[in-house]
């Protein structure tokens, strides 16, 4: 058993609203100093021994990210 | 002639593209999600709504449904589809046409009567209408803004594949005003506002929309 994390961020050309808007509320609650957010998601899959990098990728590909619009990662955080 | 109306969990607008389609004289078939037999349909609408409750990403998992397969070999082989809102965001999901539906620039939701232009007359769905004739439609979405990279744009340009474009002020933020597209072949057509809300002057602001089911029979009975 693994935990294998996956992080999916909007790519650096596409227009982040929800992240802009995070970043315009900021100086409003008194925090400055942040220049950019951009607001991705995050996945925690608990995968068994048979579940090899090659299908991970597949998943984070082909369905928790859009490749059109998303850029993804995936890490084991636990070996 | 009949054409399916599918229902997801969650799909919205059903009933009235089931409506519009009875409205331009066709038989209107209720396709369901789970279902793979697509029961001798001539074409089908994926209407709008929040299939799966947009999970993941608006319709990422209802182009994993059972019909979905049968609606992508179909279309591949010709058959005129109509996405819809929601149903747009479905059949770019599926990879049926092109690029991808994101959050609303401004991020609000954005519920009017919007002007279109119709710059494509050749699609399965818009030949029933005179080139650039504008027409007014509802516009309800929170995530209608159209994104590809440039050379998808240039393409869907150059082909003349941009079905209809936003007239005004741009609701969404949509690459270029761009409201709908089609497939290269011009039988898929999805488009972000909805048609089938604007049939009957009784119910909708016009009956502007009436003209895409109109041409989706035009484009059968030339076949």
């Amino acid at each position: 058993m693994a935990r294998v994390v996956v992080d999916v961020m909007p790519k650096p050309e596409i227009l982040d609203p929800q992240g802009k808007a995070v970043a315009g509320a900021l100086p409003r609650l008194g925090f400055t100093g942040v220049t950019e957010v951009r607001q991705g998601k995050r996945f925690e899959l608990e995968v068994d021994d048979s579940v090899d990098d090659a299908t991970l990728a597949k998943i984070a590909e082909s369905f928790l990210a859009n490749p059109v619009i998303e850029d993804w990662s995936v890490r084991r955080v636990e070996p | 002639m009949r054409i399916g109306v599918i229902t997801f969990p969650g799909t919205l607008d059903d009933v009235d593209a089931a409506r519009a389609v009875r409205f331009a004289g066709a038989e209107a078939v209720s396709l369901w999600h789970a279902d793979e037999d697509l029961h001798g349909v001539d074409a089908v609408v994926v209407p709008g709504g929040f299939s799966y409750g947009d999970y993941l990403r608006c319709g990422a998992i209802a182009r994993f449904a059972p019909v979905m397969t049968s609606v992508a070999e179909a279309a591949r082989g010709g058959m005129p589809v109509l996405g819809i809102c929601n149903g747009f965001q479905i059949l770019c999901e599926a990879g049926l046409l092109p690029g991808a539906l994101v959050r609303n620039a401004k991020l609000h939701f954005v519920c009017r009567d919007q002007w279109l232009r119709v710059e494509n007359t050749s699609s399965a769905w818009s030949a029933r209408y005179e080139p650039n004739a504008e027409i007014l439609v509802p516009l309800k979405s929170g995530e209608g803004g159209y994104l590809a990279d440039k050379s998808t744009l240039d393409e869907l340009e150059a082909e003349g594949r941009v079905v209809f474009r936003y007239v005004g002020e741009n609701p969404n933020g949509s690459a270029r005003d761009i409201a709908g597209i089609c497939s290269q072949n011009g039988r898929v057509v999805g488009l972000m506002p909805h048609p089938e809300h604007a049939i009957d002057p009784l119910t909708g602001p016009t009956d502007d929309g009436l003209g895409m089911f109109y041409s989706a029979l035009d484009s059968l009975v030339a076949v």
